[in-house]
């Protein structure tokens, strides 16, 4: 496969781009893969590819339902960052952190991370004594994150009101390199390179029953016919119940619609990600110039991808307070997405009841910004059984009550 | 050269001349002009840049999905970037600026980019820009962000309001046209409620136009007389200039209402968001012409060919004076027709079909237009305006026929219904062969709670683009909704709709038929974001074969106009380059809004003060006046301390705990929360939601409890008073006090539905004061009333009774460790029976005091405080609270949870207090680190600090914190690294630094 560069292009431009490739391939089936991962999203591509890259492991096909980064990594706010509280939580998303650092080269596809700078706001007393806590659980972690003044807040985003009637801002929590990266060339970069290594990205292939032989994995039966495998990944955040219920048990998830909204484009106006938990709502402008925002989720389980109208309102009314210049910009699209919430609202990553079938699932709303670090990890649990990354987020801990809880410092969104 | 001419213009006013500004140039226009139809008559054929190239930009359609002139519109507080030319209607003084260019719209540095854009095919950044890798976030990020974006940034707070409008209606109608007033007739003629929403300042949508007869009348006069029909029922309330936005689940959709755009002088907010819930809606949203596929398509003076016969018939402009009309359908010769009436010169129709149209293409024969069947143009020559068009066969691949020298080109390639809202909820389209357009699929629609399809199409929305099936398909649609409600129709006449024959459209994706890379190259799919036809071959080239693949990697349909104008045509040629048929290929997904709207009106009036409403206790002003340095908590705020002249906030905090524990303090702890649970089963429900054994609680005495989630973690805390056999009154933090009513609340109604308990919230009902420290009792027996003595009143217990005329409830508790009367009065009387506490206890140095000096007095005690102590993962056995976890009960919230291995695991960090040994306070949320890192390299820890002030009692830093099997440890030094590189040293202590046995408390 060719490689991407400027002189590439320039060389396709001369006889009016005919000769560029597929990004990735698109091949029937074959009988058996060492490793099937049900789920071409972020998660299973970068697990797909970490298998490869770090275990050798190629003889492998990611099934995909639909169209390869469709479902969440598709549909996020496309922020990065790693300030998270819990030693495992920390880990993992700084592991994701910085592999995002070096990823558009180690994958030979730009994905514009762009470490902009995430900060998030504390706005009661309480929250600043929240942050301050990850700031110094942050320090100890690796993780570089400082508490910053109400002044530095406004020097680095010249759009926020930080003398609000209601909420002032007190600091702010900001984790200079977390940012953001363009969520579909993420999937995409991760295909292109799995397919250069010779996997099989199949589309449009629905699996519809997970087989077992004696307490093992024995291959998947899929719309494009039966399929064997030695190890199968279960990696399809929103509908990770579904299949574990093929697979013979049940997840403590559920399923709710995450919404998010776009502004129509402007000139550059804000570099940097603003979260503001207390008034609930997070914003940033992508490079195409939108006003990028998330809300919460919907109080309710679903699976139709789409968001009712009152979180947005609450949303948008909370960030016209932060940012009043917004009052004067319209909304251009409101989508939703299904996210996986356990009991915790942390991951899980980890073996299951049933023998050499693996489950990386919920999310919840943190889904994009861990991919390369759970596709790491999870690679590593599959291929050798056991990952330091994933460890604390196995099934088990629910039956412990071993939760690895970030609503202390992260309030809502995460 | 566009202009305005003498003759038509149905919508202006001629006598009413309106000046406005372009650029800071001062234009004139008319009243009823658009701001489009205004450029348009002042030969402004260039009105912005393209996104991506920054290609020159004209206006190309009249309504909605105009996708190049885009404006900034007003000054100040008041301007808004974005906004379409072709919405504006025009008003005296209107300020517009066009977008994305620089230096000048004319001139404009970025339009390098049109000269290199071989260079910038589609996702060519996804392959680039990588190296060196610093570079992308330090120069290629910054300068790629400079040049996008498109409107220019308000700087200003907003100066309109906004505001938000309820309606309940049996049907919605959206869409005024001559479908949506049909259909609307119908379903009111039944009896049925009917709102229509119509999104223009005018009714009758595109018919007036488009011509025709209605039972033998002129289209106008159908349209007349049907509003007046409709304004004249009772049932019925018809709104212009609002646009139905969304559709929602369960018949909820969104209108938008534009109030003052078109005036801004009028007083009253600017938008109304109107939040409907309709049992049925029809959608009769029309329909939207395609642009062709030729090259050179975007070039200013290029325009749909219905938008030019709008331009000529309701504003009375030529956007050009000698015309090229290219076609495969032929409702283009409408506009061939109009222009000839209207005295504009038609050089030529091409008109892709070889055996060309039907009636319509009849008349403009004879009218001497010259027609050309098989004919297409090959390119558009021109920069910033058109000069004239190369025409070809249309089967081939752009070989130059002919040249034509001309200033205007009307385009049309069919019509494809508007199904946004239809689609938003869920509803499906089919592929229709012959109009090639996908319209509603009757059988998939919006569903509602009961299973039926909750959205009706009618008319052009449903694929119906013939006047007399427009009328008779809405007129269906109208019963159809009705009686889908429980309504009867009417059996009346449908009115009968008649025009001129039509001929088959034939399907042209790109014109010509084969046209070389290098035409298609030029051929542009979105004028916005510069996606051309080889941009979406490219990307199925690639295997961007899905239609969302296709969006994302090119930007088709991602702009300001969500594809109204490149979606159809971009997926006929994805389909093309797949060779799939276009059904299987499919659409983008629909999204509300239909076309964007105000975030402003999207928040309504709640912004500043009233973005939150504030909670205020009876005290709230006295606070304020008294040097409140304000908290908030909740949706309250307290005062954190009162701050005198010349004193800090610490001061305060500090002068505050000396007085209260030397002398008298008040605390307004009427925020608390105070929640009355009654009933039979009171006792038992509170057993199972308290840690503690509440039901053997005996009336007039109080009892603190911990209440856990299911998970067994610690969530409130309060004193529970028993008022008689049946009535506990539950006290809750400040914070819980709704969430832990809506939390017992869930249990009753879910789990224990047939318990015989009520929950009532009287947070607001009483005002509550504590009156604390060594002076308490003296004040309260100098008011007199009740006998307050230990005896009669001892620690722990409440009493109902009269303080000095006020009727009062005094619970003997103490959050603070010294002789504290909390006292609850009816919440009218709070500030008099405050007034009066501080008058008679002047000469006992009263003094009231606020939450941090509350918050250091129980950390003087070792009091837990829920979310210092607590974060979500402690348990009450992390805080050696085991003597208030009843042994004898079987069960209660969180105690299964509390059994498992982790919650019992000895090595779960438990309560201590800490004392730094340089008498220094210890940072707020610090770690104590441990020896080594842990498996993902980081540092051990073995505690941490919850809570840490400084004890102005004992004259130095205290802290609480957890600690790894802490309370075993006492005496041993911990070391916690703070932020800025110092690091603290602090010894494990008792966590009760003050009164160990409670001597003060208990008197």
């Amino acid at each position: 496969m060719k490689r991407y560069s400027a002189f590439a292009i320039a060389r396709e431009a001369l006889r009016y781009h005919t000769g560029w490739e597929r990004a990735w391939t698109s091949p029937e089936p074959k009988r058996h893969y060492d490793v099937i991962i049900i789920g071409a999203g972020g998660h299973g591509l970068a697990t797909a590819y970490y298998l490869g890259k770090n275990y050798g492991i190629t003889n492998v096909a990611v099934l995909e339902k639909g169209w390869l980064g469709g479902g969440n990594t598709g549909r996020n706010t496309t922020i990065i960052r790693s300030n998270y509280l819990q030693d495992p939580s920390a880990a993992i998303y700084e592991k994701a952190r910085a592999l995002y650092e070096d990823l558009s080269q180690d994958l030979n596809y730009n994905l514009m991370f762009s470490p902009r700078g995430v900060m998030m706001l504390a706005q009661t007393h309480h929250e600043v004594r929240g942050y301050k806590r990850t700031a110094h659980a942050n320090a100890l972690q690796g993780v570089k994150t400082e508490w910053i003044s109400p002044q530095r807040v406004k020097e680095l985003v010249p759009i926020i009101n930080i003398d609000g009637p209601r909420y002032p801002v007190l600091g702010a929590l900001w984790q200079e390199r977390g940012g953001t990266a363009r969520h579909d060339a993420v999937a995409w970069g991760y295909a292109r390179a799995c397919s250069r290594m010779g996997m099989h990205i199949i589309q449009k292939c629905e699996v519809t029953g997970i087989r077992r032989e004696g307490g093992k994995v024995a291959g998947v039966d899929t719309t494009k016919g039966p399929i064997d495998c030695n190890k199968l990944g279960l990696v399809v955040a929103g509908h990770s119940g579904v299949l574990a219920q093929m697979a013979g048990f049940r997840l403590p998830v559920e399923s709710v619609a995450l919404q998010a909204l776009v502004s129509e484009p402007i000139k550059p106006c804000m570099d940097v990600v603003v979260m503001a938990n207390t008034v609930h709502g997070y914003m940033s402008q992508s490079d195409k110039g939108e006003m990028v925002i998330g809300g919460g989720a919907d109080g309710f389980n679903n699976y139709t991808q789409r968001g009712s109208f009152h979180h947005i309102e609450e949303t948008v009314r909370a960030l016209i307070e932060t940012f009043p210049i917004i009052s004067r910009l319209k909304m251009l699209r409101q989508w939703g997405g299904i996210v996986d919430m356990t009991g915790d609202r942390s991951p899980i990553l980890s073996k299951t009841p049933v023998e050499n079938i693996f489950i990386n699932c919920g999310w919840g709303t943190g889904g994009f910004k861990s991919i390369p670090g759970s596709g790491w990890g999870f690679a590593q649990l599959m291929a050798t059984g056991d990952s330091p990354l994933c460890r604390a987020f196995s099934l088990d801990r629910f039956k412990e009550g071993r939760f690895i809880d970030e609503s202390v410092a992260a309030g809502v969104a995460h | 050269m566009s202009a305005r001419i003498a003759t038509q213009g149905r919508l202006i006013d001629r006598s009413k001349p309106i000046t406005f500004t372009f650029n800071g140039k001062r234009l004139h226009g008319l009243q009823g002009d658009t701001l489009a139809s205004a450029l348009l008559a002042n030969d402004q054929m260039l009105v912005g840049r393209s996104y991506k190239y920054h290609r020159p930009r004209g206006i190309l359609a009249s309504g909605a999905e105009e996708p190049n002139a885009l404006m900034g519109l007003g000054e100040g507080g008041k301007f808004e970037p974005n906004q379409r030319a072709t919405t504006t209607e025009l008003y005296d003084g209107l300020t517009a600026r066009s977008q994305n260019h620089w230096p000048s719209l004319e001139f404009d540095v970025g339009q390098v980019n049109a000269a290199l854009s071989r260079f910038f095919p589609a996702g060519f950044y996804y392959k680039t820009f990588m190296w060196p890798k610093s570079f992308w976030e330090k120069v290629y990020e910054p300068v790629i962000r400079q040049a996008a974006g498109l409107g220019a940034v308000p700087k200003e707070r907003d100066a309109d309001t906004y505001e938000y409008f309820y309606a309940f209606t049996d049907i919605l109608v959206i869409g005024g046209g001559v479908a949506g007033l049909q259909a609307a007739k119908a379903a009111a003629q039944t009896g049925a409620k009917v709102l229509v929403l119509e999104q223009t300042p005018h009714w009758g949508g595109r018919a007036p136009v488009d011509g025709g007869t209605v039972d033998g009348e002129p289209v106008e006069a159908f349209v007349e007389r049907t509003v007046a029909e409709l304004s004249a029922m009772e049932n019925v309330t018809l709104r212009t200039r609002a646009m139905g936005a969304g559709v929602y689940d369960h018949g909820y959709a969104l209108g938008y209402e534009r109030l003052t755009d078109h005036a801004p002088l009028l007083a009253g907010p600017r938008h109304r968001l109107w939040r409907i819930r309709a049992k049925r809606i029809i959608t009769a949203t029309g329909a939207i012409e395609r642009t062709l596929s030729f090259a050179g398509n975007d070039i200013p003076g290029v325009m749909l060919a219905s938008a030019m016969r709008d331009y000529v018939v309701n504003y009375g402009v030529a956007p050009g004076q000698r015309v090229v009309i290219a076609t495969n359908n032929d409702d283009a010769y409408r506009t061939a027709i109009a222009l000839k009436q209207a005295g504009i010169e038609v050089l030529r129709v091409l008109d892709a079909r070889n055996s060309g149209g039907g009636d319509l293409m009849r008349q403009a024969h004879e009218m001497g237009i010259r027609i050309d069947c098989g004919r297409a143009i090959a390119r558009v020559k021109g920069a910033k305006r058109v000069t004239g068009v190369s025409v070809c066969a249309h089967d081939g691949e752009g070989g130059a026929l002919e040249e034509v020298a001309c200033d205007a080109v009307a385009m049309s390639g069919g019509w494809s219904p508007v199904v946004h809202l239809w689609s938003h909820c869920g509803g499906k389209l089919i592929w229709d062969e012959t109009q090639a357009h996908f319209r509603p699929d009757p059988n998939r629609p919006p569903t509602g709670a009961d299973g039926e399809g909750f959205v009706v199409p009618a008319g052009a929305a449903n694929g119906e683009l013939m006047l007399d099936a427009v009328l008779s398909d809405a007129d269906a649609a109208g019963k159809l909704a009705a009686k889908a409600i429980g309504f009867k129709p009417k059996r009346g006449k449908v009115p009968q709709g008649a025009g001129p024959e039509e001929a088959p459209m034939m399907p042209v994706w790109l014109m010509p038929a084969r046209a070389t890379t290098a035409l298609r190259n030029k051929a542009f799919l979105d004028y916005q974001n510069d996606v051309k036809v080889s941009d979406v071959q490219l990307a199925a080239q690639e295997g961007y074969e899905s239609v969302e693949h296709t969006k994302r990697y090119t930007t088709l349909g991602m702009a300001t106009d969500q594809g109204k104008i490149a979606n159809i045509n971009g997926l006929a040629i994805l389909a093309d380059s797949l060779n799939a048929p276009i059904p299987q290929v499919g659409t983008t997904t629909f999204r509300p809004p239909y076309t964007p709207i105000s975030m402003g009106a999207i928040a309504g009036e709640a912004r500043g003060e009233i973005f939150q409403p504030l909670r205020r206790t009876p005290m709230h002003d006295w606070h304020d006046e008294n040097g409140a340095d304000w908290e908030p908590v909740g949706h309250w705020r307290r005062p954190y301390a009162y701050v005198r002249p010349g004193e800090s906030v610490h001061d305060a905090v500090m002068r505050e705990v000396k007085n209260t524990r030397e002398k008298l303090g008040l605390l307004d702890a009427s925020t608390l929360g105070k929640l009355i649970v009654k009933g039979r089963d009171a006792g038992k429900f509170l057993d199972m939601l308290y840690t503690n054994m509440m039901s053997t609680l005996k009336p007039g005495k109080c009892r603190y409890g911990l209440m856990c989630s299911e998970n067994g973690f610690l969530i409130d805390d309060g004193v529970v008073a028993r008022i008689d056999e049946d009535t506990f009154l539950c006290h809750t933090t400040t914070g819980g006090a709704d969430r832990i009513h809506a939390h017992m609340e869930e249990w009753l109604q879910c789990e224990w539905w047939d318990w015989q308990v009520y929950v009532a919230n009287v947070t607001e009902q009483f005002a509550q004061i504590a009156v604390v420290g060594p002076n308490a009792r003296k004040l309260l027996e100098k008011l007199g009333g009740m006998d307050v003595s230990k005896d009669a009143l001892p620690f722990m217990e409440w009493r109902d009774g009269q303080l000095a005329g006020f009727d009062v409830r005094v619970y003997r508790i103490s959050f603070s460790g010294e002789l504290s009367y909390e006292i609850a009065v009816p919440a009218c009387r709070g500030r008099a029976f405050w007034d009066l506490l501080l008058k008679e206890g002047a000469e006992f140095g009263v003094m009231p005091y606020g939450t941090e000096a509350l918050h250091i007095m129980r950390a003087e005690k070792g009091f837990i405080m829920i979310g210092d102590e607590t974060d979500g993962t402690v348990i009450p056995q992390d805080l050696g609270l085991h003597w208030a976890i009843s042994k004898k009960k079987d069960d209660y919230l969180g105690k299964r949870a509390q059994q498992r291995s982790h919650m019992t695991d000895p090595n779960r960090w438990k309560l201590v207090g800490l004392e730094t040994l340089d008498g220094s306070v210890l940072p707020d949320g610090a770690y104590a680190v441990a020896e080594g890192v842990n498996e993902n390299g980081q540092r051990n820890v073995q505690g941490r600090v919850t809570s840490t002030y400084f004890s102005p009692t004992l004259g130095r830093g205290i802290a609480m914190g957890l600690v790894l099997h802490g309370p075993d440890r006492m005496g041993e030094v911990l070391e916690f690294p703070g932020t800025d590189g110092k690091a603290f040293k602090a010894k494990i202590v008792s966590p009760v630094f003050y009164d160990k046995d409670g001597e003060k408390q208990n008197v």
